[in-house]
């Protein structure tokens, strides 16, 4: 006999390789309509030749399918997920609940103004708060993501450079950005020019002053950065850039670690994006759609996308008269619902509340690096913000076992491994965010687990080597599937 | 680890082997341990005149993204074709069958100015270290 536990732990097969012929899942009523031929129905083009090759199950083979593939699921509603710069964070139903309210739920993009005053003014509180958060003076709520809040801002500030008869054609880029600040640079036509760290992980001032030119767009920046760490010199790179017309674009990535306590509006930057699928408790991680917000100050609020959600008095209404605007970057108005679970949060938190959350991400950051640095390496010895960087170069040097062997390890005790071999600029590294939601005891288990593990690498290196031994599937060769993909299911 | 001897090397770990005006380019065993298993190697095209110091390739690898960058000016004469089936000949054999491509060198004695294999030895030891 296995017990149910064991069979979750067993790899489920596809749904094809389930199939059995002449078994379905489905019975149709009887037909109440004349019985016309398909080709009589459709035209000859529209017509496929052999019939599909969808999967014969029944219904108790689907439901039990889907159900043990949830089984053998890991996500926050499951165990600790401290994947750093994603702020796994807790997502409370009660955003779900506001969310699936018939009146949000079921409005219709092209419903009349009159007809959905609530949802705008929904809409427009949403943007006052995050104009608030942000320090910024208007938000459009329309990009779908972090990244495309990224292209989003590269596309206003070049717009705001041709406006002033300028060509500038590079986007200066930390060492430690997370990758999709170059990719979306480069999508918008830009070169992008790479900023070293200084020895206290933040931008290197003097490179800075010497990459800076009247060529340059502006600097892309991450405050705090992939290292957890607040830049320090934050006045002065703002300075450097500014003095030779250049902007600030902040990537809102870890501002988890911010709110209520620095505003980026007010430290220099002149376009914000938010991730409400991060910071605002929205499900992402497979469970998404995100939203990525993106705010500009004054002389960059012309160009936002457009419409905007304005305010005649009580009455709200879309505003498409925005000549500089960049224009229209999703179709209707964002990922309306993951804004209504945003929204909802922020509501449930108050100001005091957000405030809350990200002392305490902070502090359940720094209560695991200093745990953590008891057993790894700590390239940056220095207070984190919501998240930590320790490396496993002395397990690799010492016993020959790396982070991603490690990695896998921590699969065995239950846990989702954090982001490993990220920010580039630290060998073996791993990068912790706990974030606030978690307890010290879910703290405690997994830095004893990470000492474990630690030292298992010097005991029984080989054990940790061939993590993960307890999961459905065991190490998967990447390199093999990154070489050679194999995407999609094939009839023999 | 060794490196050839006679060849010529980058801080950015690349390592050039010049003959008769002409030099074979890539990476160092440091810059492919580090890297970890290469997935993907993307060749410069035949005829493309590159700078010392410019972007000639991205490599992956299941870690990450990574550029590679020209130990000197000239022009791309040829390329290793294998790397498209066989991107792991880099891991294999970086200092050999995992060469990149190949450079007519604009001038020979730009190579002066990058590390011989003592030099590069020691960087690269001194790299690993810092951690």
């Amino acid at each position: 006999m296995t017990s149910q536990l064991e069979a979750g732990r067993r790899p489920e097969p596809l749904i094809f390789e389930m199939s059995s012929p002449g078994r379905i899942a489905y019975s149709l009523p009887a037909l109440d309509v004349p019985d016309r031929p398909v080709e009589e129905c459709l035209p000859a083009g529209a017509l496929r030749r052999t019939a599909p090759e969808l999967p014969e199950v029944s219904e108790v083979d689907v439901v039990r399918h889907f159900t043990r593939l949830s089984q053998i699921q890991h996500g926050v509603d499951i165990g600790f997920y401290p994947l750093g710069s994603c702020t796994m964070k807790y997502n409370p139903k009660v955003n779900e609940d506001m969310a699936s309210l018939p009146g949000l739920a079921g409005v219709h993009p092209y419903f009349p103004e009159e007809l959905v005053q609530g949802a705008l003014e929904l809409l427009y509180r949403m943007e006052r708060y995050l104009c608030e958060i942000g320090g910024v003076s208007r938000v459009s709520l329309q990009p779908a993501a972090g990244a495309h809040g990224e292209l989003t801002g590269l596309l206003m500030f070049r717009a705001y450079h041709a406006d002033r008869g300028e060509n500038r054609t590079r986007i200066l880029i930390p060492d430690s950005a997370h990758g999709t600040n170059p990719a979306s640079a480069i999508v918008c036509g830009y070169q992008t020019v790479e900023v070293p760290s200084d020895h206290r992980g933040g931008v290197d001032i003097e490179a800075l002053k010497r990459l800076m030119g009247p060529d340059v767009a502006g600097l892309m920046l991450t405050n705090p950065n992939t290292l957890g760490l607040f830049d320090e010199n934050m006045a002065t790179v703002a300075e450097i850039v500014h003095s030779q017309g250049g902007l600030l674009y902040y990537d809102g990535a870890n501002a988890n670690a911010i709110m209520g306590i620095a505003r980026p509006g007010d430290t220099g930057f002149d376009v914000v994006h938010f991730n409400l699928h991060k910071t605002f408790a929205t499900p992402h991680g497979g469970g998404g759609p995100g939203s990525g917000p993106v705010g500009a100050v004054a002389k960059l609020e012309p160009y936002l996308p457009a419409p905007l959600v304005d305010a005649d008095g009580d009455r709200y209404r879309l505003a498409y008269d925005r000549p500089r605007s960049i224009g229209r970057v999703k179709s209707f108005y964002g990922n309306f619902l993951v804004v209504v679970k945003a929204y909802a949060y922020i509501r449930s938190m108050g100001a005091e509340g957000l405030l809350r959350v990200s002392e305490d991400a902070v502090l359940n950051a720094n209560y695991l690096m200093r745990k953590l640095a008891e057993h790894f390496h700590l390239p940056y010895d220095r207070h984190c913000k919501h998240e930590c960087v320790v490396s496993g170069v002395w397990q690799k040097d010492r016993h020959g076992v790396r982070t991603l062997d490690m990695a896998k390890r921590l699969l065995d005790y239950g846990f989702h491994a954090p982001t490993i071999y990220f920010p580039l600029i630290v060998p073996e590294c791993l990068m912790v965010e706990p974030t606030e939601t978690e307890s010290r005891q879910t703290l405690d288990a997994f830095a004893g687990t990470m000492a474990h593990i630690a030292g298992e690498a010097e005991s029984d290196p080989d054990l940790v080597k061939g993590a993960p031994h307890t999961t459905p599937v065991k190490r998967l060769d990447e390199a093999l599937a990154a070489r050679k993909p194999n995407l999609r299911w094939r009839p023999e | 680890m060794t490196y050839p001897a006679g060849y010529r090397y980058t801080k950015t770990h690349e390592w050039i082997a010049a003959e008769g005006g002409k030099g074979k380019v890539g990476l160092t065993d440091y810059a492919q341990d580090h890297l970890g298993d290469i997935t993907f190697v993307e060749l410069p095209e035949v005829g493309r005149q590159l700078k010392r110091g410019e972007v000639f390739s991205v490599v992956e690898s299941v870690k990450a993204a990574s550029d590679c960058y020209s130990p000197a000016g000239g022009r791309v004469v040829a390329v290793n074709q294998k790397l498209e089936g066989e991107p792991d000949l880099i891991n294999r054999d970086p200092h050999g069958e995992g060469w990149i491509f190949e450079l007519e060198l604009a001038d020979p004695a730009e190579l002066d100015a990058l590390m011989d294999v003592e030099t590069y030895s020691r960087f690269a030891a001194e790299e690993g270290e810092k951690g």
